[in-house]
């Protein structure tokens, strides 16, 4: 017989193996799925997520996909960590977006070393006022942060499709909406010729190193998991709760604003109306999946990733479904949260008792 | 001995010769990149009924569809050039730059982009449809139909293509019934069937009795059929969602482009141009008409879209005044491709103004 007993104290061990149990759990399905659909599970598996990094260019495509999703999902962490449900990431890429794409419009036909980084600031100032919203709301108006966060999200879109249908529209354009072209001198340095990964892959891991020193040598860090773990704790130990749910919003404002950053002067040069495929919700489950630890995020950033580009390649080699790369991002959330179950349960075998 | 010679010279000439027809006329393979799912039954799904099309020309396809206009698309475009498509063609204008960029990588790939305007490259060729023909046939309908004198018109976006259309139906409206008006509501979307039937219920609520879309989903012509008024189909026949409601439907018609075009690259003929067809080429068609329309307005209907084909009839004939009552196009004179591509002002009778 097997009994279902509640852990003492939630497993370390298992705490750090329940994602790669979900991604093999999702595997396992997503073949099952396959095969229920009518197509060969290890080929569709194979064109999933081995032939789209089988080469240099694949690979750098890889990264060039997790570096948004990363960085957005290492400024989730401090909210999630400490009890704040920021969940309008992608509203807050969307006006750091706007923001520094307004910056580089200015400077549409200037070159010079000086535009690069006015631009990248715009991005994070714009992303830090945006997600500055629900923060302050919260603390002076006890307002529900999700949904404030999630509303954004909608308005950011529809300033956006404002600016670009209408002010912002490229003048020679005949009114379609896209804004001009950026100057080189506000688009991130290419690394490798003829590739598209661009400079903004150390904006993420200089957002990684930072956010692992600020959660596991700091005393804010030290502070952010306590109230993390229990409110009344953090107010017991007076810690100044309004000024954290603030800081931990603005910098997790900061990132997705920087994650616009990246993809509208790198390779998008441009702001037009979609400059997102939903990068701020996807990197949720990118937080989750790497257990808000920095080093988890860039494994669980690159898994995430691989779920794109592998529906594309399915798609044109065995006419698999594009949506299938959605079911799979629901799968391994999905998984991830049943298997969080095994955290704080064990399974026990007794003899059984006659 | 001789004899077998010749015999095996012949036939491997004749095997040589197929082989070489064949590979040549069926080898081409083309790609098709979608902005929405192939089930839209509107934008996307027509474009997809023109890829089967090209399938039952002997021609290999693949398509990847709900391909985001943002970073991605540049991605996949490399992708399908990259693995031994022969043409390309992009369905969305946003994948304009995208587009561009991976031609000038892939100079032996021919690369075709929808509704945009950029050739960067000899490669690249550009087409678009003439819808606003097919407006023109629309408003002839909706100004004789009404009763109300209101037509209602959810549009999308206030760029030249929409402007265009709403202009050309209101013209050819005002012909028939000089005493009609156009509202127009902005839902600022290609597809979103729950904006698309507020927009279509908020111009019921100000006594509009035909209503007229320049958006894709079907929702607007449910809910005429609901309020008991008239419609017509954007895109595909909606006359099947509608069967009341809808009068006739605009039919985006890529078929036979696309053949033509995967052909020109089998025999080597393909070149750069810009191609804007209309009834005439077949790329804009006119769905049947429904039973309810009086036999004299079926038989002007069939006369108008047969003098729109044959160049007869332009839906931009002078003299058309802007909202101010500025003289546009004068008397006698028709509208030229470079005001109709670049439209951006309402004529006379249209109410409201312009998004901006």
């Amino acid at each position: 017989m097997i009994q279902i007993v509640k852990r003492d104290q939630p497993s370390r061990v298992v705490f750090f193996l329940t994602p790669v149990l979900a991604i093999l759990l999702t595997l396992i399905a997503g073949g099952l799925i396959f095969y229920i659909l009518g197509f060969k599970p290890f080929e569709a598996l194979k064109f999933f997520f081995i032939v789209p990094i089988a080469d240099m260019y694949g690979f750098s495509e890889l990264l060039l996909k997790a570096t948004p999703l990363c960085l957005i999902a290492i400024g989730l962490s401090f909210c999630f960590k400490s009890n704040n449900w920021n969940i309008g990431a992608e509203g807050q890429l969307t006006f750091g977006a706007i923001v520094s794409g307004g910056v580089a419009l200015l400077f549409y036909n200037q070159e010079g070393f000086y535009i690069l980084p006015i631009v990248i600031f715009a991005g994070a100032i714009g992303g830090m006022l945006y997600a500055s919203i629900p923060a302050i709301l919260k603390t002076y108006f006890n307002t529900n942060e999700i949904l404030v966060s999630l509303m954004l999200v909608y308005v950011s879109k529809l300033i956006l499709d404002y600016l670009v249908v209408g002010p912002w529209s490229n003048p020679e354009g005949f009114n379609f909406p896209e804004t001009r072209q950026f100057s080189d001198s506000a688009r991130l340095p290419i690394l490798i010729e003829g590739l598209r990964i661009h400079a903004g892959i150390f904006l993420a891991l200089a957002a990684v190193a930072i956010s692992w020193f600020i959660f596991y040598k700091t005393y804010l860090g030290f502070q952010m998991k306590v109230s993390g773990f229990s409110l009344k704790t953090a107010k017991y130990a007076g810690y100044k709760g309004k000024k954290m749910i603030i800081l931990v919003f603005l910098i997790s404002g900061a990132c997705a604003g920087l994650a616009g950053v990246g993809e509208i002067t790198g390779p998008i040069g441009q702001l037009h109306r979609e400059i997102s495929p939903d990068y701020g919700f996807t990197a949720i489950i990118v937080a989750f999946l790497g257990r808000l630890h920095p080093v988890g995020i860039i494994f669980a950033s690159l898994v995430v990733a691989i779920t794109y580009l592998g529906a594309e390649t399915a798609q044109i080699f065995m006419q698999i479904p594009k949506y299938t790369g959605q079911v799979f991002q629901g799968m391994i959330l999905f998984f991830l949260l049943a298997s969080d179950y095994l955290l704080f349960f064990k399974f026990k075998f007794v003899g059984s008792k006659k | 001995m001789h004899k077998i010679f010749i015999r095996s010279f012949v036939s491997s000439l004749v095997l040589l010769f197929t082989l070489t027809v064949g590979a040549v006329a069926k080898d081409v393979k083309a790609a098709f990149v979608y902005i929405g799912p192939t089930g839209d039954h509107g934008w996307t799904y027509q474009h997809d009924v023109g890829r089967k099309a090209v399938e039952d020309a002997g021609f290999k396809t693949t398509y990847v569809e709900g391909v985001p206009e943002s970073a991605d698309a540049e991605r996949v475009l490399r992708q399908l050039a990259n693995s031994g498509h022969d043409i390309i063609f992009t369905t969305s204008f946003g994948y304009m730059n995208p587009t561009n960029k991976v031609a000038k990588e892939f100079p032996n790939v021919k690369f075709e982009h929808a509704t945009g305007y950029k050739r960067e490259h000899s490669n690249v060729s550009t087409y678009a449809a003439r819808f606003y023909e097919g407006r023109t046939i629309l408003g002839t309908i909706a100004g004789t139909m009404t009763k109300s004198n209101v037509i209602g018109y959810v549009a999308s976006f206030p760029i030249p293509e929409v402007i265009r259309g709403i202009n050309s139906f209101t013209l050819a409206a005002q012909k028939v019934n000089p005493n009609i008006k156009t509202k127009i509501v902005w839902a600022f979307t290609w597809y979103d069937p729950g904006k698309e039937a507020e927009a279509a219920k908020a111009l019921i609520d100000q006594g509009a009795d035909v209503i007229a879309q320049h958006t894709d989903s079907t929702a607007i012509v449910q809910i005429a059929e609901k309020a008991g008024i008239y419609a017509f189909g954007q895109a595909s026949d909606m006359d099947k969602f509608a069967p009341k409601a809808v009068l006739t439907s605009v039919e985006n018609n890529w078929g036979p482009y696309y053949v033509d075009r995967v052909k020109a690259v089998a025999n080597g003929t393909w070149s750069q141009k810009d191609t804007w067809h209309g009834i005439g080429d077949g790329m804009v068609v006119i769905s049947g008409l429904d039973s309810q329309m009086p036999a004299d307005l079926q038989s002007k209907v069939k006369k108008l879209q047969a003098d729109l084909a044959s160049g007869k009839v332009h839906s931009f004939t002078g003299p058309i005044y802007d909202q101010k009552g500025n003289l546009m196009v004068a008397e006698g004179k028709t509208a030229d491709d470079g005001m109709l591509a670049g439209m951006m002002t309402y004529v006379k009778g249209v109410e409201g103004d312009i998004p901006n």
